[in-house]
């Protein structure tokens, strides 16, 4: 039923040239276009970004600065959180002000299998996505039904549940005794602890990058994008809003659970008191501050929302009021965040000389 | 005598008190070119939305290939039904050639693992994806602008965009909603070859409704008329031009 346009058709200037060789030239350019990195400069970019990443782990003790190994998990664990939530929020335009609720999931959920039923820590980190997930699937279901404001304060509610259930069920939680997780182990000598949780943390925020660039620009995040800018449009097109709306959260959500395993090992004792309300609004900034709608843009919020209170640990107190104010500032004056900046910055620069 | 592609039979809906369809028929046979004209809020952008799914009729049937309809918009894209909008609703934020892909989506077959880990898999049915999706551009001559911001466009490439955005879907029937708006009269001359290449070498049936006549006239097999939400004359061009009811209606308004 679809016929293809006669060959008469093809453009003008093509018409000499051998049609085999305009397929393959053609075929070349489209492969090009689906590349993530492109050129030799950018690839020796991303190799010495991944080998720096990978040494982290081992140089951080040798310069004497030890202590940032923890801030290293911690930001890779954010990292992930933000991606994820910006997979939900910048590309299918659903805001969740409870990704704290889906962290804690992972975090329990990871930290109970390897405690309570000695998983070995890589089945209890998928675990931990896989019942996040769930959750996530479950708080996407009245996104079906739920618009705009409605969605969001369902969601900020399923975060403040969790938090309450966790505070509540002292068999699961522990109560304010805490739960204690065993220490990951990679059988490797020589390493401590913290080391090696960085080499595992830092392993998998690269990972869960790469798929979240590889989603972005697949039909799935084409899919996404479209029910954000016209939900009517993308449904008479064919996108099922039923399955990528709860896809969304699903996947979200199991980027948090695994944020959330390595919040586990981080801190060795949960307690319900480190994912409140306003860690979802510190993930929320996260994504705001960076850019929505790229992924490179949550991994910059997040590392930034990491490494700024660090370094300035005496706001520790003002931290949400600032949230809260940057939240606000960034929506009103700078929509697309850092990144939207620096991308406009770049663009305006490579014009400049014109 | 084979049944008609598209049947719509008594379709009613309100919307409070205002009846947009009162009891309309329509009947589309295969490969015809239609038109469906009427003043405004007579009631046929609401006809567009009962047929794809995103309203749903107080009264009446649709079937299409002599099947009722499936109730999701997007399963009735997928037996093969495709739209533009009168009030442009595309991706904005995503370029030229992201708002065409996605009409391929009801075809893709790739998996999610393929995709996520960006096999090799993924990268053949994009590539595939991508040729047909060039066919389209390089018919409604929009190859130019596809890495172009949909949103930065001017209107009249908007407008096709929409139309290769359907016609990405492969559709079998394509209703165009006032495509022609917002464009010049040489812009409008380039459209009107376009709807009938469409209808003559793809062989996709076209309901198209527009406002200027001189473009209805001049394409349409037939022509069917609303007011008010009822279907006031069906007939070829010639009888509808001369039809009285119409005229008082219909060219009485815009006079
Ligand atoms: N969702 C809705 N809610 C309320 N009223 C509606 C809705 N959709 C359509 N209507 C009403 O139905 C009537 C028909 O509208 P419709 O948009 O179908 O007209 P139209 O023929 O497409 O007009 P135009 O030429 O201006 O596009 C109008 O009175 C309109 O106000
Ligand atoms: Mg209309």
């Amino acid at each position: 039923m679809f016929t293809p346009l006669a060959p008469g058709r093809a453009a003008p200037g093509l018409a000499r040239i051998p049609l085999f060789a305009v397929a393959r030239t053609l075929v070349e350019r489209y492969e090009d276009d689906l590349y993530l990195v492109k050129g030799p400069a950018a690839w020796t970019a991303v190799a010495a970004l991944l080998i720096g990443l990978a040494a982290l782990p081992f140089l951080l003790p040798r310069l004497g600065m030890g202590y940032l190994l923890f801030i290293a998990v911690l930001a890779s664990a954010n990292v992930i959180v933000a991606v994820g939530l910006n997979l939900l929020v910048g590309y299918a335009g659903l805001i969740s002000l409870g990704h704290a609720g889906f962290v804690a999931i992972g975090a329990y959920a990871s930290g109970l299998l390897a405690a309570r039923l000695e998983v070995p820590w890589p089945a209890a980190w998928l675990g931990a996505a896989a019942i996040s997930a769930a959750f996530g699937f479950l708080v996407g279901l009245p996104a079906l039904r739920l618009t705009g404001p409605y969605l969001t304060i369902a969601t900020l509610g399923f975060g403040i549940a969790v938090y309450q259930v966790l505070t509540n069920w002292t068999e699961l939680s522990g109560g304010r005794g805490g739960l204690s997780v065993p220490a990951l182990g990679l059988g490797v000598g020589g390493m401590s602890a913290i080391q090696q949780l960085a080499l595992v943390a830092i392993t998998a925020a690269v990972a869960l990058c790469w798929i979240a660039y590889n989603l972005a620009r697949s039909h799935i995040g084409r899919a996404l994008a479209a029910i954000r800018d016209s939900d009517i449009a993308a449904e008479v097109t064919g996108v099922s809003l039923t399955w990528y709306k709860t896809l969304a959260f699903a996947i979200s959500a199991a980027y948090a659970g695994v944020a959330g395993a390595i919040i586990a090992q981080a801190l060795r004792h949960l307690e319900p008191q480190a994912f409140t309300f306003l860690e979802s609004i510190t993930y929320f900034a996260m994504i705001v501050v960076g850019g929505l709608g790229t992924v490179t843009g949550g991994i910059i919020g997040a590392l930034l929302l990491t490494l700024i209170p660090h370094y300035l640990s005496g706001i520790k107190q003002w931290l949400p009021i600032a949230y809260g104010a940057v939240i606000i500032a960034m929506m009103l004056f700078e929509p697309q965040g850092l990144y939207g900046r620096w991308l406009r910055i770049r663009r305006y620069f490579k014009a400049w000389p014109l | 005598m084979t049944a008609p592609l598209l049947e719509v039979r008594g379709v009613s809906i309100a919307f409070g008190g205002v009846v947009a369809l009162d009891r309309v028929d329509l009947e589309v046979g295969r490969r015809e070119l239609v038109s469906v004209i009427g003043p405004n809020g007579a009631g046929k952008t609401t006809l567009f939305n009962c047929i794809c799914g995103l309203y749903r009729p107080d009264a009446g049937r649709i079937a299409f290939e002599g099947r009722p309809l499936p109730r999701r918009p997007d399963l009735i894209a997928r037996r093969g039904i495709a739209r533009t909008f009168q009030n442009l609703e595309l991706f904005r934020h995503s370029t030229v050639l992201d708002n065409v892909l996605l009409g391929r989506h009801l075809h893709i077959r790739t998996p999610f693992v393929a995709a996520a880990l960006g096999l090799p898999r993924w990268k053949r049915d994009e590539v595939a994806h991508r040729r047909r999706v060039e066919e389209i551009l390089d018919f409604l001559d929009l190859q130019a602008a596809r890495h172009r911001r949909v949103g930065d466009l001017p209107m009249a490439q908007q407008r096709l965009v929409e139309v290769a955005r359907a016609l990405a879907t492969e559709p079998i029937l394509l209703l165009l909603d006032e495509p022609s708006s917002g464009m010049t009269a040489e812009e409008k001359a380039d459209l009107v070859h376009r709807i009938k290449d469409i209808r003559e070498e793809w062989g996709i049936t076209v309901v198209l409704v527009e406002h200027d006549l001189k473009i209805v006239m001049g394409i349409s097999d037939w022509i069917a008329v609303l007011d008010h939400g009822t279907k006031i004359a069906q007939g070829p061009p010639e009888a509808i031009q001369r039809d009285p009811q119409v005229i008082s209606a219909y060219l009485g308004e815009t006079a």
